[in-house]
């Protein structure tokens, strides 16, 4: 049981190193996938097995198949994935990398230094059935007021996704065919 | 049941966000930025979930479902404006919508 858990954990960090250090984009979102089941994996150790489940469905599932759809729509060539390997230097994320290696020793240092009161468990068992009791009694509200975020998400992708008609000015619009006509030559 | 200290639940949250922090602050792909927003809240997912095991109480799940409708509402408005600035800008760098103004 606990070696499950520390597998799954250094899959998650492994597949989380790999996503930010691919330069095409599907084979990062492939990472991504395997990053959030390992994840999801770790919710199962812990005693979330629904959570588990909603991990694999909505991220797993829906986000990343949203991002898979929008990266098509897009039809990126292999000249974007030059121009991103020109855009990572190691002299560019050198510095924010090591900055923030210096913020995980020190939080390592304040988890590892703090003498916590005994806490040898973290395998407590909380099942579907308190979690939804407990979303439908104490936290109704939040139920409600997550409905109006996603209400308003649905309405703000369909507003600013929608393509407006691109008016151009007729001086403008010589450059068209001068385009063209490089293209043929 | 299980003897793994929260202290490495929370390390692991801790160490999936600072992957995601790093990501966001090195990549100036506008999806790989998005992305990395993505690993980030589920780091922060992770620790709720790491908190409400230690303690038995159903509260870190559902902070938990709230984050991930929290991230499905963002991911999909964010979505629409990466379309919209690439159809308004032909590219994806970041970088390249400083010029907007308000």
């Amino acid at each position: 049981m606990e070696l499950t858990f520390y597998i799954a954990a250094t899959v998650a960090v492994l597949a989380t190193i790999m996503v930010i250090t691919r330069y095409n984009m599907i084979h990062a979102l492939l990472y991504l996938v395997v990053s959030f089941l390992s994840v999801a994996v770790v919710f199962l150790t812990m005693g979330a097995p629904f959570m588990a489940a909603l991990e694999v469905i909505v991220y797993a599932g829906a986000i990343v198949v949203l991002i898979i759809f929008v990266i098509m729509m897009l039809s990126l060539t292999r000249e974007d994935v030059e121009q991103e390997k020109a855009w990572l230097q190691p002299k560019l994320w050198m510095g924010p990398a090591l900055l923030s290696f210096v913020l995980l020793a020190e939080l390592v240092y304040l988890l590892v230094i703090a003498e916590m009161p005994a806490a040898p468990v973290a395998g407590s068992y909380v099942n579907a059935k308190a979690v939804g009791l407990a979303l439908y009694g104490p936290y109704i509200l939040g139920v409600q007021l997550s409905g109006i975020l996603l209400m308003a998400g649905i309405v703000g992708a369909y507003h600013l996704g929608r393509q407006k008609k691109k008016v151009i000015h007729r001086f403008l619009q010589q450059q068209e065919p001068q385009k063209e006509r490089s293209a043929a030559i | 049941m299980t003897s793994i200290p929260m202290e490495t639940g929370l390390l692991l949250a801790g160490v999936l966000f600072m992957l995601g922090l790093i990501s966001v602050m090195i990549r100036r792909n506008i999806i790989f930025m998005l992305i990395s927003v993505e690993i980030m809240l589920n780091a922060a997912g992770l620790a709720f979930i790491v908190a409400g095991s230690h303690w038995a109480q159903p509260d870190g799940q559902i902070m938990f479902i709230f984050i991930l409708t929290m991230a499905a509402a963002e991911v999909s408005v964010g979505l629409a404006l990466i379309l919209q600035i690439y159809h308004q800008l032909k590219t994806l760098n970041s970088d390249a919508a400083n010029f907007m103004k308000g």
